[in-house]
């Protein structure tokens, strides 16, 4: 083993642990959406989103058709505002769509539920950047707690 | 026959403090040891080569392994409860926190502690050691002080390999095998993960265990009886007594880091 072979093989170490550490301080993995193939936008305004996280799964019937990319505040209003990105083989809804915040499981986490709506002449097809009008919040069971407790205190 | 027995145990008591007493001297010595950084760098990084490059295979085998292994095991008792997404951050949190610094630390002494035991046991029965003193080279200074640095060079980036690598292991098992999400298991993982709390405090436990596996293959082979039963005697001590030390210390650090 000469000098510079030595020298190679720890810089090549030395490099490589370098690259596992940006690894672990970006955390891997950009994922977009759907894939790699081509996608595009729709936003949608919640009144509560309970617990989506960027990069949470969007899904029709329980298929991933993308995922949340941005979760902002309306600095209007205040009402979050969520960016869904799609795959553009999935470009087909109906303005009469709806998209509710579900959770998987009981204490799973929480995802996008897209049902698409019905399609005839006189609804438009949503185009890119529109935004879901239907929209259900996400349940927050403290709040579904607080009510019960309210409603029986009532009685 | 009593007296005997005090006689003993005073004097296996003073033996360990004279033990500590050395390896503080030995360690001083080779430390702080006028350093020559053209000589010594070379050297320094002759040993990078040895304790580090070649225990990569090792590290990035077995890393994958265990993050496979986690991943299997996690998902079989959160799939339960339906929060087999947090399949993740189980994975990460448990490489990034404990596994990652302390079965690199094992992994450390079984096979680049043990070596460095051997090679300075045999430098010493075969009078290396006293040949150097003899041309008026240090070898504190010569032998150990580069092997030490080596070793705390090494083991934090090999701790970080291995938890890196572990997580693609859980990623490979829970994403590709199991079916979890993709998007759900990196972004619960990255909301879970803190980049101070975690990643950096288990670089902190890899350096605190580089310094005390390294620290006593070091002066295990340094003072070795010079005979093939002394040096297999101090090969087998330094992985029995460096690997309870990680564990040991790992405890401590653990109640300190994230014990509340």
């Amino acid at each position: 083993m000469n000098t510079r072979k030595i020298e190679i093989m720890v810089g090549f170490f030395v490099t490589l642990s370098i690259g596992a550490m940006i690894i672990l301080a970006f955390k891997v993995a950009d994922i977009s959406a759907t894939g790699s193939g081509e996608t595009y936008e729709l936003k949608a305004k919640f009144d509560n989103i309970g617990g989506l996280k960027i990069r949470s799964a969007v899904k029709v019937g329980g298929v991933v058709i993308g995922r949340v990319s941005s979760i902002i505040l309306d600095p209007e209003d205040y009402l979050p505002v969520v960016t869904l990105t799609l795959g553009l083989q999935y470009s087909n809804f109906s303005e009469t769509s709806t998209v509710s915040i579900l959770t998987s499981g009981l204490l799973g986490e929480q995802y996008i539920g897209f049902s698409p709506g019905f399609i005839d002449e006189t609804v438009d097809i949503l185009q890119a950047g529109d935004y879901i009008e239907d929209t259900k919040s996400a349940l927050v069971l403290e709040e579904l707690i607080g009510q019960f407790l309210f409603s029986v205190g009532n009685d | 026959m009593i007296l005997n027995m005090f006689q003993s145990v005073g004097e296996a008591v003073f033996d360990r403090f004279a033990g500590v007493g050395r390896a503080s001297i030995m360690l001083f010595g080779a430390l702080f040891g006028i350093p020559n950084f053209r000589k010594g760098f070379p050297l320094f990084v002759k040993q990078v080569y040895v304790v580090g490059v070649q225990s990569l295979t090792i590290i990035m085998v077995s890393g994958l392994f265990i993050g496979m292994v986690l991943a299997l095991q996690g998902y079989t008792v959160l799939v339960d409860y339906g929060a087999e997404d947090s399949l993740g951050p189980m994975v990460g949190l448990s490489l990034l926190r404990e596994l990652g610094p302390v079965v690199t630390g094992l992994l450390f002494a079984g096979r680049a502690g043990s070596a460095l035991t051997a090679e300075i046991g045999l430098m010493k029965s075969t009078e290396q050691l006293s040949s150097m003193e003899m041309m008026a080279i240090d070898p504190l200074r010569r032998v150990v002080a580069p092997r030490f640095w080596a070793g705390l060079f090494c083991m934090p980036l090999l701790a970080i390999i291995f938890s890196t690598i572990g997580i693609f292991g859980g990623h490979l098992v829970g994403v590709e095998w199991l079916g979890i999400d993709a998007g759900n298991f990196w972004s619960i993982m990255q909301s879970k993960v803190d980049l101070v709390d975690d990643v950096f405090n288990g670089v902190i436990k890899s350096i605190v265990f580089a310094i005390v596996v390294t620290w006593i293959a070091l002066y295990k082979g340094y003072n070795a009886i010079p005979t093939a039963d002394g040096i297999s005697k101090a090969t087998t001590d330094t992985v029995v007594q460096a690997s309870l030390a990680v564990l040991g210390l790992d405890f401590v650090l653990t109640v300190f880091m994230f014990g509340g």
